[in-house]
């Protein structure tokens, strides 16, 4: 077991997402120091793919930008490893399954391992698909960590049943991006899903004030920021950090 | 083929969001139920003669036999289907099962544009609502076909992000279906994607190489030496070389898009330049950097400008069973314009590097020996990017052409007033073409819009 059940030991948990390199990794590093210190529980990296097909606009500018840059997987795992220095929170990667694939599945989750990574998440490797890369995530104690959509529906018992490190709820159809009013029956989806499983279960998509990340972690275990977060980087540039680390407190507080 | 499940070999699958499970697990088993389903059979049989035309003519070029000196060449008409490509059959089949699964509106990607056309064909006949993703650099090179699109009444969306051409399309329309499932079926147009696609694609396509086998059969008696077709995501080259798969002296020839050469960057020959990656839904070859960022591919033909192609043909490429190679830009051009002035028939670009290939080969072979060649589809699409290659003044430059005075004077609104870069663009490239098309662009909701 890796140290993501940690991340929801402290009541509710905000988990921010950032992309990495976006718009350069010393940036990166220092939004992660700064959302560590305002209270976030776990850190999801976004390494940027090309043609990241779960994401919408905001979250795909990011990743252009961030490859634009010239960010690539090595660069970030050495940004990782001076991250790691000060950065003590439970962290995973969100990345694609090519990004995985074409590094090498064994030197990509032996690396997340050595690096003091705790879980990856890959929008586009379902429960089908997981055996890839799942026998790898094992020997090396990293958590691949699965997604529960609003379409799951009967697949909830065997995505629920197998979930490694925490479960990923899907608030909407479509892909990553700020909402303004969330309608799935959530609380229908975590009451099916926590009859098959006692790992904890955060909600992200869509996500973006205060008052939507408290009514989620008032059904769930935590919250998952993306787009909003990723907004700050796009304004503020280099200049992130101060923000990120503003509005991880105000969500914190918000999700307690 | 099917080892397991979705597989060829290794490659296929469904690497695709959780959301979208459900949806291609549903669409696989109404496919089964179907296929099984003479009554469904019978009707997209009927649709196949009675609406889209089949059985498409095999037509023997003797003319270009005689000119080349070799091999007997037989040409494939799939550009004389309804809709002017092979397209068609494909959409048929899935537009009908989508009608029979309750699904009330379609979506598809476009490059060349001729699967958009083909399904805005479908939707209109089998009335569903259409929406087709076409990137926006292609939407330009295929003026035309987005107007033709828009007339059947589908609503057109020009693609911006990434490379905006097809691969950015896909991606598109699969963002589109995760935010819309329940009414909407994907129809995507290639072998390619998650499974159950690249099997129910071919599956609509093999009536190609079916029709070949018996019709070559009445007019030969024999098979043929060699089947060859254009290949990007390749689904007329799957449709081709299904049936004759099990024939094992039969060589199956897929010509990819090599753009300026596949010693460069501007190419879109996956399996001469790709390596196994993971995209789009499916394992299978790709044009990639080493991190596996997808690279941005170029050929001179919308239609094959793709970095992947579909598992089937990784398989039947690493077992050895079917060939790959790559055919120029400038291969495909002179291709274009030989049949054109040889047999009196403008194929699709895409198409021209399928014949490019049999110009090459013929003239080694002995004459007992055929080639069938696919003609996947129609050139009048083309003939515009054609002449811009090729640097034919009055195409090239709005201005001076009596063509394009007399396009401005009837319709000064797409040429000078529209704010849209597509519409400014297509009108200086391309006034000819230009009636409608340009405003189409200009007018239809950008994908960051949405």
């Amino acid at each position: 077991m890796s140290n993501i059940k940690k991340a929801f030991d402290h009541g509710k948990a905000f988990i921010p997402f950032m992309t990495c390199g976006d718009p350069d990794l010393e940036t990166t590093i220092e939004a992660v120091k700064a959302a560590e210190n305002a209270g976030a529980d776990l850190i999801e990296l976004g390494i940027p793919f090309s043609d990241p097909t779960a994401e919408g606009p905001v979250i795909q500018e990011a990743n252009e930008r961030a490859l634009r840059g010239g960010v690539t997987t090595d660069k970030i795992f050495e940004a990782v490893r001076t991250m790691r220095k000060d950065v003590r929170l439970p962290m995973v990667f969100m990345t694609y399954a090519n990004v995985v694939f074409s590094y090498g599945a064994e030197k990509f989750i032996s690396s997340c391992a050595e690096l003091g990574m705790d879980g990856l998440i890959l929008p586009d490797l379902p429960y089908e698909e997981r055996g890839e890369f799942l026998p790898v995530c094992e020997k090396y104690g990293i958590d691949l960590v699965s997604m529960v959509a609003p379409t799951s529906e009967d697949r909830i018992k065997r995505i629920a049943s197998d979930a490694k490190g925490f479960l990923y709820i899907v608030s909407s159809l479509g892909v990553t991006g700020v909402r303004k009013e969330i309608k799935t029956d959530l609380s229908g989806i975590l009451a099916m899903v926590r009859q098959y499983t006692d790992t904890p279960a955060a909600i992200g998509f869509g996500i973006s004030t205060p008052e939507q990340a408290k009514r989620m972690a008032e059904i769930s275990d935590g919250v998952i920021v993306g787009s909003a977060i990723v907004k700050l980087f796009k304004e503020h540039g280099r200049e992130a950090p101060v923000y990120v680390g503003e509005y991880v407190e105000k969500m914190k507080k918000a999700v307690l | 083929m099917d080892i397991k499940k979705g597989r060829f070999g290794e490659y296929g699958g469904q690497y695709i969001p959780e959301t979208l499970m459900n949806a291609v697990i549903e669409l696989e088993e109404a496919y089964e139920r179907y296929k099984a389903d003479s009554a469904f059979v019978e009707e997209l049989n009927g649709l196949f003669r009675d609406y889209a035309g089949r059985p498409s003519l095999l037509y023997y070029a003797k003319k270009m036999t005689e000119d080349l000196g070799g091999a007997k060449i037989y040409l494939k008409r799939e550009d004389l289907n309804h809709t002017g490509a092979h397209k068609i059959n494909n959409v048929l089949g899935q537009a009908l099962l989508a009608k029979k699964m309750g699904k009330k509106r379609l979506i598809a990607e476009t490059g060349a544009g001729q699967h958009g056309v083909a399904t805005a064909t479908a939707a209109a006949l089998l009335g569903l609502e259409c929406v087709v993703f076409m990137g926006k650099e292609d939407t330009e090179r295929q003026a035309l076909n987005v107007y033709k699109m828009k007339l059947l009444g589908a609503e057109v969306i020009p693609v911006t992000t990434g490379t905006g051409t097809l691969k950015d399309a896909v991606s598109a329309a699969m963002r589109e279906w995760t935010s819309r499932i329940e009414d909407t079926h994907y129809c995507l147009g290639s072998v390619m994607g998650p499974h159950p696609f690249p099997t129910i694609v071919r599956d609509f396509q093999a009536v190609i190489g079916k029709e070949i086998k018996s019709q070559l059969m009445e007019k030969e008696g024999c098979l043929p030496y060699a089947v060859i077709a254009c290949v990007g995501g390749g689904s007329n080259a799957i449709g081709t070389f299904y049936d004759f798969i099990g024939d094992e002296e039969v060589k199956l020839i897929g010509c990819e898009a090599a753009g300026k050469g596949i010693d460069g960057f501007e190419t879109a020959a996956t399996i001469n330049t790709g390596k196994v990656g993971i995209f789009h839904g499916m394992k299978s070859y790709f044009c990639q950097d080493e991190y596996g960022q997808i690279a941005p591919v170029y050929s001179i033909s919308a239609g094959l400008d793709y970095p992947g192609i579909g598992p089937e043909h990784a398989y039947l490429s690493d077992i050895g069973r079917a060939e790959y190679v790559p055919v120029t830009d400038i291969e495909a051009v002179e291709a274009f314009e030989y049949l054109s002035r040889t047999e009196g028939i403008i194929p699709a670009i895409e198409s021209a590097h399928a014949l490019s290939y049999a110009m090459k080969t013929a003239p080694t072979l002995d004459k007992d020996k055929i080639l069938v060649v696919t003609l996947s589809g129609r050139g009048d699409k083309d003939c515009a990017a054609i002449a811009r290659f090729r640097g034919e003044p009055q195409l090239l430059h709005g201005g001076g052409s009596d063509v394009a005075n007399t396009t401005a004077i009837e319709e000064p609104q797409l040429l000078y007033e529209s704010g849209s870069d597509a519409a400014n663009t297509t009108a200086i490239e391309e006034p000819q073409l230009l009636h409608g098309s340009g405003s189409d662009v200009a007018n239809t909701t950008a994908i960051e819009g949405r």
